[in-house]
């Protein structure tokens, strides 16, 4: 975290520390040299991405999170980064470039939240089927589902 | 080199046999309802002849909503959801989310409550193992071995009956410790169980492991090179059988594995045959553990953390004091409302990194929960090790990743 304020200091918007654990915030612009300078750099190598999730803060603005759990096998290290996205324009760069693994990541973030991802490969619903209307985990659809 | 002349020179093999590939493409459906995929998978392949060329995985067959349950459920009542995330390896799910909790709480848990933890979940990743490589090799035309492995598991199921009233869907493992403690004499029969396993899968290993037909089929195939590993971002066993030496239990050790004396276990083919090593030398690992667990776990003492207001009191507690009493009540009607803040605990599955995210926003219910399941990643590299080999082999591919539909799909 140090390194990236280091690094380039607009990249990181809000730095959280929680329970020992790090989570970086950063403008959803930067997201992908952020993340390009992270797997890059030499002492840090977050080579592996262990999870990419979405969490929706409705009715706050900007509603959506995308949380990336990122690790070093390496060093040993884990991190996570946060971008936060607007409910007018959920959009935030595909990091499939980066990490292959972010692929089905980001479909299932997509089928559950509706956060479009710029650049994937092949964006199209994952766990819920092809036809399916609405984005189950949003907190405005009811857990019984829509009768 | 020598100039080039069409007259002369052969056309490359690729540009001639690209328009006969085309015309004899054939698309295939395998499963959902296939008996080798273990459950409702469905893979879409492109085929020419026997060959594979491009294989499409298409889950959701049994997509049950279970992050969405827990956001209406309290975080004591979301554990038995847990359970059914994976219901080959229940206690390693219960274990994860429960960490994450008392993380987001921040409360340590009772020494005894841990080893206790660690050998029961060292059992899970023996049974669940035990039941890939039955079914794995059935899947490969060995019938015995299923039938072996399947007879040790039940002797593990019964200890978790024993322990917790349940072979399944134990939900033993609860925030701040334990549900109950351990009935007596458990010990004598873990002890049972673990001195005969050794000698059993010696018989495995003498019917595999030098057998030509299980070797044919399985090395050399389905080769996942350490970088494309990490890349895609497999875990556990798959990950140290293609030459990474990485365990969380290790790397990020949890609920006292750091005072366990044991290794990781890895080999170099990143083949399915390396696989099948790695898995059988875990199971010997987690012999070595649930030994040594044994040896450790107190006689007496608490199985709870003492958090008034968060973890129940004791029952007896329960009947002779007031607070004991308004707690219990409260607990269990209202739950207890963690800290605001969000946590990520990461666990060693059977089948790789099991990672829960908890968010909460101080009120008794989870605000978001997200498991980062293994078999999830670990199925998305399914084509990379298929295409390019014959059907007979995607089922060995599939085998070989381990994959719980259940955790997959959630």
């Amino acid at each position: 975290m140090q390194k990236l304020k280091e690094w380039n200091a607009s990249t990181v918007a809000q730095v959280i520390e929680f329970r020992g654990e790090t989570t970086v915030v950063v403008p959803r612009q930067h997201l992908i040299s952020a993340v390009e300078f992270l797997t890059g750099e030499p002492s840090l190598r977050f080579s592996f991405l262990s999870d990419l999730s979405g969490v929706d803060r409705f009715p706050l603005e900007p509603r959506f999170e995308v949380n990336y759990h990122l690790l070093s096998i390496e060093k040993r290290l884990r991190l996570r980064l946060k971008v936060k996205l607007s409910s007018a324009d959920p959009v935030v760069h595909s990091v499939t470039g980066v990490w292959p693994t972010a692929n089905w990541h980001e479909r299932e973030v997509y089928d559950m939240f509706g956060v479009q991802f710029e650049g994937h490969p092949d964006l199209r619903r994952i766990l819920m089927p092809d036809e399916w209307e609405g984005h189950p985990l949003r907190k405005d659809y009811p857990t019984e589902g829509y009768r | 080199m020598d100039k080039f002349d069409p007259a002369t020179t052969p056309p490359p093999v690729a540009a001639a046999v690209e328009p006969a590939a085309a015309e004899n493409k054939m698309v295939l459906n395998m499963g959902p309802q296939h008996p080798s995929t273990h459950g409702v998978l469905r893979v879409i392949l492109e085929l020419d002849g026997e060959t594979v060329l491009k294989a499409d995985p298409v889950i959701g067959y049994l997509h049950t909503g279970i992050e969405k349950s827990c956001e209406a459920k309290t975080y004591s009542q979301a554990i038995t959801l847990t359970d059914r995330i994976d219901y080959l390896a229940p206690l390693s799910n219960n274990l994860g989310y429960c960490l994450a909790v008392e993380k987001l709480i921040g409360i340590e848990i009772p020494k005894r409550a841990q080893y206790i933890r660690v050998l029961l979940t060292e059992l899970t990743r023996i049974a669940s193992h035990l039941v890939w490589l039955g079914t794995h090799a059935i899947d490969l035309g060995a019938m015995s071995v299923f039938l072996y492995g399947f007879r040790e598991r039940e002797e593990i199921m019964k200890i978790f009956e024993y322990v917790s009233g349940q072979r399944m869907m134990t939900s033993y493992f609860r925030i701040g410790g334990l549900a109950l403690e351990p009935p007596p004499g458990w010990l004598d029969r873990v002890k049972r169980v673990i001195d005969s396993l050794p000698g059993h899968i010696d018989e495995y290993e003498d019917l595999l492991t030098q057998n030509r037909i299980w070797i044919a089929r399985t090395k050399g195939i389905g080769i996942l090179s350490a970088e494309d590993a990490i890349a895609m971002g497999v875990s556990g066993p798959l990950l140290r059988a293609s030459g990474v030496a990485y365990d969380v239990r290790k790397a990020f050790p949890y609920s006292s594995y750091d005072e366990f004396d044991f290794d990781i276990q890895t080999n170099t083919g990143g083949d399915c045959y390396a696989r099948y090593l790695v898995r059988v030398a875990e199971i010997r690992e987690s012999i070595k553990i649930v030994r040594q667990a044994m040896g450790k776990i107190p006689r007496e003492g608490p199985f709870r953390a003492a958090v008034p207001g968060i973890i129940p009191p004791s029952r007896e507690e329960m009947k002779t004091s007031i607070e004991g009493l308004i707690y219990h009540f409260k607990i269990f009607t209202e739950g207890f409302a963690p800290p605001v803040g969000e946590v990520y605990h990461v666990i060693e599955s059977p089948r790789g990194e099991l990672g829960v995210y908890v968010a909460s926003d101080g009120s008794p219910k989870p605000y978001r929960v997200k498991f980062r399941t293994p078999s999830f990643v670990n199925l998305q590299s399914l084509p990379r090790l298929a295409v390019g080999r014959l059907i007979a082999d995607v089922v060995a591919c599939i085998g070989t990743t381990d994959i719980v539909l259940g955790e997959v799909d959630r």
